[in-house]
């Protein structure tokens, strides 16, 4: 028994080896690839030699590396908030974008920024957190007050409904206030304004959200269990449930207010890293890490590609990646047995 | 059994009587209402060719052809959920979230896109032909739909969650598109699919009346039909109905206007779902009651939506699909709740 434990411990760290080698590869291939290719070379001079003078230089630096590692942070924030949420609902389609989350974050940003256009980066997030909050706790008390909880075609259909409503308020603020171009990128999503603020905003939430994941993610299995069983182990569910969705919070606020909303990533992944590492949380959560960062780096790089020299908001790309696996979704887990 | 009939057809009556009363007075304080104020009394001189030339540009050039959209396309827009909610035994089905609307918007927005610029759009043979990419889109769309929720039979919920994903793959697919538009399109675009009446003319009317007129009254019809499929496959095929059949032709009614509507209106969405829960309030589970109501309630609302979005904010208008959602998102949490 042990042996087996230690054997299949041994394998799900190969795979996450391997995925974190393809993760590196896809960086540097999302580096050198853009509206105009640099050679790998250059990359490496770049980030270790770096020399002002050269344009390719700069350009990698300022722009095209701060935009990766933010593609690497975000992917990986959304991945594991989605397991997150998962985890504690035992619902198969919790996830950031289905609940309405992001559609929350981006119509706090909205009004921040109708009512203070001078805010700062670090305001803005602030804002994201308070609308993902709000939208979080709504599709909470749709699920206390309705009958017969929150089943997966209830979450489906009141994220839906109150992502409807989000839009439609802030399409009016921004109508009002002449503010379509931003609410537009953020309905889009995009990395395009990725710099080095934005890296070191989501490295400080990310240190919050991902440790405050970790610690709980032993409790998170349990839960996942079902509720009696963790009360029955003695384990404090509502502080558990609190300190998961604080990290939520963050780890889907941060993405929000820097790359807008990003849909899917957080429904894919943790379905794909529960079929590869098994039940357990301590496993599932940073490997969904890995996974979406590598996922949305990829993402990032075909929306740069597919319509050259134009960019394709990358939460399209997203959401044609994620909506089969949706479709799959929903006819084995969230349709009945018929 | 008799007296609870004539009580429901007297309340019937009263309740199509009220409605209509609504729908004149409405119609008058927003054809008066606007950037431009023109009172009520000189409306009516106006109607009667009394009026100013100003005025009466005003009125049969931008504000009729706009109003008369806003009541066809709120009738054909409830009358599609109703018969959708009939059809597949779904309270929460309607043709925005199973994704019939945006997939007509998309075959629009193809349209557009291979076919012409989009300020040529009031090219008489283009305005007849845009229903029909839409009614092609919409189709495609159900097919699709009732394809992927199919596993030896089609269950409701899977029905609206399978909805839900192409609704969320279309909506992707339109944005890739989009943006290889230029600007000026992009922006028409953007606001059309977010509901908005746009290019308001008398010739929208015109290819848009007998949508309606054709496929309203063949809705009423066929009613009875929608009764029958509330008592279960095997009971209605015991009355000899023709179950697969009659629901082949009320779905293809409803979707037919719903895509008709989305070519005119844009994708107007959670209007086909909340007008019958209110028409059923009313009346009662009866369908051939319900879809007349279901027409006045649902013409109501989209003129009193097009009105607010015209003036809450003026001079800056809000698309009437924003209305809606803003106007009926609420209601619609509140039906999920009670739902089991």
């Amino acid at each position: 028994m042990q042996a087996f434990i230690n054997r299949s411990s041994l394998l799900k760290t190969i795979i996450n080896l391997i995925a974190i080698i393809a993760l590196i590869g896809s960086i540097g291939l999302s580096v050198s690839y853009g509206s105009t290719k640099v050679p790998i070379e250059t990359v490496w001079q770049a980030v270790f030699h770096f020399q002002p003078d050269i344009t390719a230089h700069q350009v990698i630096q300022e722009l095209r590396l701060p935009r990766a590692i933010a593609a690497v942070l975000i992917g990986a924030f959304l991945a594991v908030s989605g397991a997150i949420m998962q985890g504690m609902t035992r619902n198969p389609l919790a996830s950031p974008s289905i609940m309405g989350v992001t559609d929350g974050a981006a119509f706090a940003l909205v009004i921040i920024l109708a009512f203070y256009p001078t805010v700062s980066n670090l305001g803005g997030t602030f804002a994201s957190f308070l609308g993902a909050g709000i939208a979080v706790s709504i599709i909470f008390i749709i699920g206390t007050l309705s009958s017969g909880g929150l089943t997966p075609v209830k979450l489906a259909l009141a994220g839906v409904a109150i992502g409807a409503l989000l839009r439609s308020v802030s399409s009016v603020i921004s109508l009002h206030f002449q503010l379509e171009k931003e609410i537009g990128f953020w309905m889009a999503g995009g990395l395009d304004s990725a710099d080095w603020n934005a890296v070191k905003l989501l490295v400080l939430s990310g240190i919050i959200g991902m440790l405050i994941a970790l610690f709980i993610s032993k409790s998170i299995t349990v839960l996942s269990l079902g509720e009696d069983m963790a009360t029955g182990l003695g384990q404090n569910n509502t502080l558990i449930k609190i300190l998961g969705i604080v990290s939520v919070l963050v780890l889907t606020g941060v993405s929000i207010s820097i790359a807008g909303a990003v849909g899917f990533i957080g429904l894919i992944i943790p379905h794909i890293t529960r079929f590869i590492m098994g039940k357990d949380y301590r496993w599932i959560i940073p490997s969904s890490a890995i996974f979406g960062a590598l996922l949305l780096v990829l993402a990032d790089l075909v929306s740069r590609l597919i319509n050259a020299p134009f960019e394709t908001p990358v939460g399209a790309i997203t959401s044609l990646i994620g909506v089969p696996f949706f479709l799959y979704l929903a006819r084995n887990s969230g349709g009945g047995s018929k | 059994m008799t007296t609870v009939k004539i009580r429901k057809q007297k309340r019937f009556i009263w309740a199509m009587i009220t409605l209509s009363i609504l729908i004149i007075v409405m119609f008058f304080i927003s054809l008066s209402t606007g950037v431009i104020r023109i009172a009520p009394m000189e409306v009516i001189d106006t109607l009667l060719h009394k009026g100013t030339k100003q005025q009466a540009l005003i009125l049969f050039d931008f504000r009729l052809p706009g109003i008369v959209l806003a009541l066809l396309i709120g009738a054909m827009l409830a009358v599609s959920g109703t018969i959708l909610q009939g059809v597949t035994q779904n309270d929460l089905a309607d043709p925005g979230i199973l994704g019939i609307n945006t997939g007509a918007g998309l075959a629009v927005v193809l349209y557009i896109y291979f076919f012409q610029d989009i300020l040529t759009l009031t090219g008489l043979q283009s305005i007849y032909l845009m229903p029909f990419a839409a009614l092609f889109g919409a189709i495609c769309a159900a097919v699709l739909i009732y394809l992927l929720a199919w596993k030896s039979g089609v269950n409701p919920i899977r029905l609206v969650l399978v909805g839900i994903g192409v609704n969320a793959g279309f909506s992707a697919i339109l944005t890739i598109l989009q943006l290889k538009m230029d600007p000026q399109n992009y922006r028409q675009v953007t606001v059309w699919l977010a509901g908005d009446i746009w290019n308001a003319n008398w010739n929208f009317v015109l290819a848009l009346l007998p949508w309606a007129f054709l496929l309203i009254p063949i809705g009423i019809y066929k009613a009875k039909a929608l009764d029958v499929f509330n008592l279960g496959d095997e009971v209605a095929a015991g009355l000899g109905i023709k179950v697969e059949k009659e629901r082949g032709i009320l779905l293809l009614i409803a979707v037919a206007l719903a895509g008709a509507a989305v070519a005119a209106g844009g994708a107007i969405a959670f209007l086909g779902l909340v007008v019958p829960h209110i028409a059923r309030k009313l009346i009662g589970p009866l369908h051939q009651l319900i879809i007349p109501i279901s027409t006045l309630i649902g013409a109501l609302l989209l003129m009193v939506a097009d009105t607010i979005g015209k003036n809450i904010l003026a001079p800056s208008e809000i698309p009437v699909g924003i209305v809606v959602s803003i106007l009926s998102a609420p209601y619609f949490i509140y039906l999920l709740m009670k739902v089991k």
